[in-house]
């Protein structure tokens, strides 16, 4: 057992584990997170998904020395001021979940994605999405919902554009 | 095959007040809380106070026995019990699958939420309002003739001012109303439910209340719970399917810091621990011996299907013979004849089996994904000779497992481990654990024949099913699960399924079906143990069935479409041309959506890397029809097969979300996609060895169609009949696609594929072997 401090959604958290210890039961077990979930412990499904950097990073398979210092966003540190990040809101409007159980990956993975490429091509989305799984296979209102939020996101950096311009 | 409607139960009925109803209110608190003193006897379906509280606020909740397994089924119980009732959808919230406060309405299964258990909820709901309005009429001193309802308020019609809202009239209180039938589904009191004509909420689409809650991060699934003291579990499951334990070495284990216990019974064992970490490495490290059973417990999945033709039947049903097929197929111009596979298929869930029992207070709290929590509570108690009024399940979301959890291993494994050290127990399975010992869609061998005459008629058709559906799961009997299999707690004989028969309406005068169950040798203790996948037999059945038509098609040179119509169109003289009715109209709208046109079939063979074509199955599901129609892209370099298209037309009666049912149309038909062309349950003479995400693939973002589109079809002979019914929607698109994809890889390449899944390597064997790979 070993003491790390962890940055998560922007609080500083203490925790006392072994450090092979996955950061996925940290973030679960210790600072009673629901948004990464456990799908396969293998990094294949992307169910446990956090952002490290800016990276969606499978937190199933990172020991939590790796990640100590680092500043790490879960899905329940998503939204901004109580507002909804338009991945979130989008999710909202195609109405993509069934179960749910694997939207955390999908909508981190495409905040991601989002970040690298703000406007994706239908193939970029099949692209960067694939290894993110979904076992109800709602894949079609995902990318749906991706193009919804891209275009939501683009129409906000014009706004804020033309107030510098002004 | 036991079915849940043996559980109703019979006895031991006592009212919930509001005050133990309210600790489930989600305008309230929540629904998980620190386990209540119990004990928790059952909801008494006959009072009006076990469904629906209304509140001085003039809100309402509902209280219904149903699970939402991620369909919006929730959303729609919501809309169809405001709606009788006259309340705002807004003004609502439901309670679903706490046994101690929800009537048993058997949770979810069968796709009857709204087929079956919608009617009871409209039933009560407008029971309430009857009476609201007879207490209105007594506060407004106005007959009740004379009242109007509009969201909760009543009103003296043409007074407006004379006025009293339900919470007024009832709010906090309790209706004191006794309702009559002999059991939950026969719920009822004296009102009539609405006409189609007088319903409003029905038929709108209000987003699904569930849904904010899963993107942003603040639903407490079922894997959340969490209580002081609890402990965490992981299962240690024989290497060899079959063997036996001969010893634990737990020494080998008691330096992992945390643990607690090792827990074996018969050839069950499990690991606790005080961190769900150290569980994982403890049940990883722990050394046990094992013996291989003497027998091999199954064939390898390369020889399953010529055993499954060799074996012996366990079970055969009598044929079904219509007409005289023997002297039908004698006189027929042509016959034709093709066997086709598919193999077993696993229900695996995004994420493992769950749950977490807490054995406080002398009682038994289980907090569960389980669809069907009922089910559970009776089977626990079994299991472990406690009381029923002893134990509770609290149904709480879950990952979609589509009939895993109808036999919840874990929900008993839970309740086992936390009786046996007297704390609360979590227990979850690893992925590899899973994907290997869940239960399994049965496999299928189906041979076909069919003979036309000199016009290309089909005058006679032969269906001969075997399934491997020895051992087959579903209902949560306490006899039943893996951990009392393993724990040699179980009956004389297994439950064995049954090979279903193809559901279409076509008129063929002289038809043979038959039915077979085969066997693998290990009976028990197996991981290839069936359940209920997603209509637990219809995706067999109808890719063998309607793949089957279109090589009758094909070999009358008729159009599929136009061959299936034509079979629909001639006289029968069962259901009273109802359902054939529905079937041609729902065939017709999804042509009608796709632009079909006849042409030759298959198409003539097209130049290029990439063949392109079209495929069309039908089929039903109680009184749900559907019919699909693939574009497919073949590619013939790499085998890879692309559906590019799907048309989906469906009718299911009265739609009472249209939007909410067109994503679960999408979502059943990617998952019967994922069938098609990747899933298969593969093992040695040992084990299952598909054991992850990368033995065991399944469809993937970029596997998903550019375009489906769903038609909504209400092909009712009597459109507008105030009866208009409401019928089950979850699983018929299942059925038909894989037949749908077969047929359109037909089309594009002229080669037959009778074997699933589509993967790359059996395409492109297929296409080597006809010749097809070379443009």
């Amino acid at each position: 057992m070993a003491n790390f401090t962890l940055r998560v959604n922007g609080r500083t958290h203490t925790v006392d584990v072994d450090p092979a210890t996955p950061l996925l039961y940290v973030l679960r077990n210790d600072l009673d997170l629901h948004g990464p979930r456990f799908g396969c412990g293998l990094g294949q499904c992307g169910a446990c998904t956090v952002l490290i950097k800016g990276e969606a990073v499978r937190s199933c398979i990172r020991p939590i020395s790796g990640v100590a210092g680092a500043e790490i966003t879960t899905l329940e540190g998503l939204a901004t001021n109580g507002r909804l990040h338009p991945l979130q809101q989008a999710w909202i409007d195609e109405q993509v979940p069934q179960c749910g159980f694997c939207q955390n990956g999908q909508i981190l993975t495409a905040k991601a994605l989002l970040d690298r490429t703000p406007n994706p091509s239908d193939a970029q989305i099949r692209q960067g999405m694939n290894s993110t799984l979904c076992r109800c296979m709602t894949y079609y209102r995902i990318q749906a919902a991706i193009k919804r939020a891209a275009t939501v996101m683009a129409t906000a950096r014009l706004g804020s554009d033309s107030e510098v311009i002004a | 095959m036991t079915t849940r409607r043996d559980f109703i139960k019979s006895s031991g009925y006592l009212v919930v007040g509001v005050a133990a109803i309210a600790n489930a209110d989600p305008f309230t608190g929540l629904v998980v809380e620190a386990q209540g003193a119990g004990p928790y006897p059952d909801p008494d379906f006959r009072q009006l106070d076990s469904w629906i509280v209304i509140r001085e606020d003039n809100t309402a909740t509902f209280y219904v026995g149903k699970t939402d397994l991620g369909q919006g089924t929730g959303t729609a119980f919501r809309q169809i019990m405001a709606d009788e009732l006259d309340m705002p959808y807004a003004g609502t919230s439901c309670v679903m699958g706490n046994t101690d406060v929800t009537v048993d309405q058997g949770g979810s299964g069968g796709s009857d939420a709204l087929q079956t258990d919608g009617y009871p909820m409209r039933r009560v709901a407008a029971e309430a309002r009857r009476v609201l309005l007879e207490m209105a009429s007594a506060r407004l001193g106005a007959p009740v003739a004379q009242l109007t309802v509009a969201d909760g308020v009543v009103s003296v019609t043409g007074d407006a001012s004379r006025r009293i809202t339900y919470g007024e009239l009832v709010g906090g209180r309790k209706f004191n109303v006794t309702l009559r039938g002999a059991n939950t589904d026969a719920t009822s009191g004296t009102a009539p439910i609405k006409t189609l004509q007088q319903l409003k909420i029905v038929g709108q689409s209000p987003q699904r209340y569930d849904i904010p809650a899963k993107v942003d991060g603040s639903l407490k699934w079922a894997v959340d719970v969490k209580v002081p003291g609890m402990l965490h579990a992981r299962n240690v499951k024989p290497p060899v399917a079959g063997a036996t334990l001969v010893s634990i070495d737990e020494s080998s284990v008691r330096s992992v810091p945390g643990f607690v216990k090792v827990v074996s019974r018969g050839n069950y064992v499990a690991v606790v621990c005080e961190r769900e970490e150290q569980a994982i490495q403890a049940a990883r490290q722990i050394k046990v011996n094992w013996q291989k059973p003497a027998t091999a417990p199954f064939p390898s999945s390369e020889d399953l299907f010529r055993y499954m033709r060799q074996a012996t039947p366990a079970t055969s049903g009598n044929p079904v013979i219509v007409g005289n097929p023997d002297s039908a197929f004698a006189s027929a111009a042509k016959i034709v004849e093709a066997d086709y596979e598919v193999p077993f298929q696993g229900h695996v869930s995004i994420g493992p089996a769950h749950a977490m029992a807490d054995p406080s207070n002398d009682q038994l709290t289980i907090y569960s994904n389980d669809m069907k929590p009922y089910g559970l509570r009776n089977g626990v108690a079994q299991f472990l000779k406690m009381p029923r009024d002893k134990v509770r399940v609290l149904w709480m979301e879950g990952p979609q497992a589509y009939g895993r959890t109808a036999a919840d291993d874990a929900g008993f494994e839970a309740a086992f481990l936390a009786t046996e050290l007297g704390r609360p127990v979590r227990v979850q399975w690893m992925r590899q654990e899973e994907t290997a010992w869940d239960t399994k869609g049965p496999a299928f061998t189906v041979k076909m024949r069919g003979g036309l005459d000199a016009q290309g008629n089909l005058v006679a058709l032969d269906f001969e099913a075997r399934a491997a559906d020895h051992n087959h799961l579903g209902y949560n009997e306490f006899d039943t699960v893996l951990i009392a299999q393993l724990a040699n707690m179980r009956r004389a004989q297994p439950a064995r399924g049954g090979a279903a028969t193809p559901s279409e309406m076509y008129a063929i005068p002289n038809r043979r079906t038959t039915q077979h169950v085969v066997g693998l040798p290990l009976l028990w203790e197996t991981p290839l143990r069936t359940g209920n996948l997603r209509d637990p037999n219809g995706p067999q059945v109808t890719f063998a069935s309607e793949s089957f038509i279109d090589e009758l098609a094909a070999a009358a040179k008729a159009d599929p479409l136009e061959f299936r119509l034509k079979l629909l169109t001639a006289s029968t003289t069962d259901d009273g041309g109802f359902k054939r009715a529905r079937s041609i109209a729902t065939i017709k709208a999804a042509a009608e959506k796709y632009g079909w046109k006849p042409r030759p079939y298959p198409q003539p063979r097209a130049n290029g890397e990439i063949l392109t074509g079209r495929g069309i199955a039908y089929t039903f599901r109680s009184q749900t029809v559907v019919a699909q129609i693939a574009d497919v892209e073949v590619n013939r370099r790499t085998g890879r097969v692309w559906v590019k298209r799907i048309v989906c037309a469906q009718d299911c009666g009265l739609v009472v979300n249209p939007e909410a049912l067109t994503r679960v149309i999408e979502g059943g038909t990617l998952h019967a996609l994922s069938r098609a062309l990747h899933e298969e349950v593969t093992f040695d003479t040992e084990k299952v060895t598909s054991v992850d995400w990368a033995t065991y693939p399944t469809l993937t973002h970029a596997d998903t169609p550019e375009t489906i589109d769903v038609v909504l079809v209400n092909g009712d002979p009597n459109p507008n009949r105030p009866d208009l019914q409401h019928y089950g929607a979850g699983e018929t698109v299942c059925k038909s696609l894989i037949a749908a994809v077969a047929n359109a890889i037909y089309d594009a390449t002229g080669v037959r594929l009778r074997r699933v899944p589509f993967r790359n390597a059996r395409v492109l064997a297929a296409l080597k072997a006809a010749g097809v790979t070379s443009a």
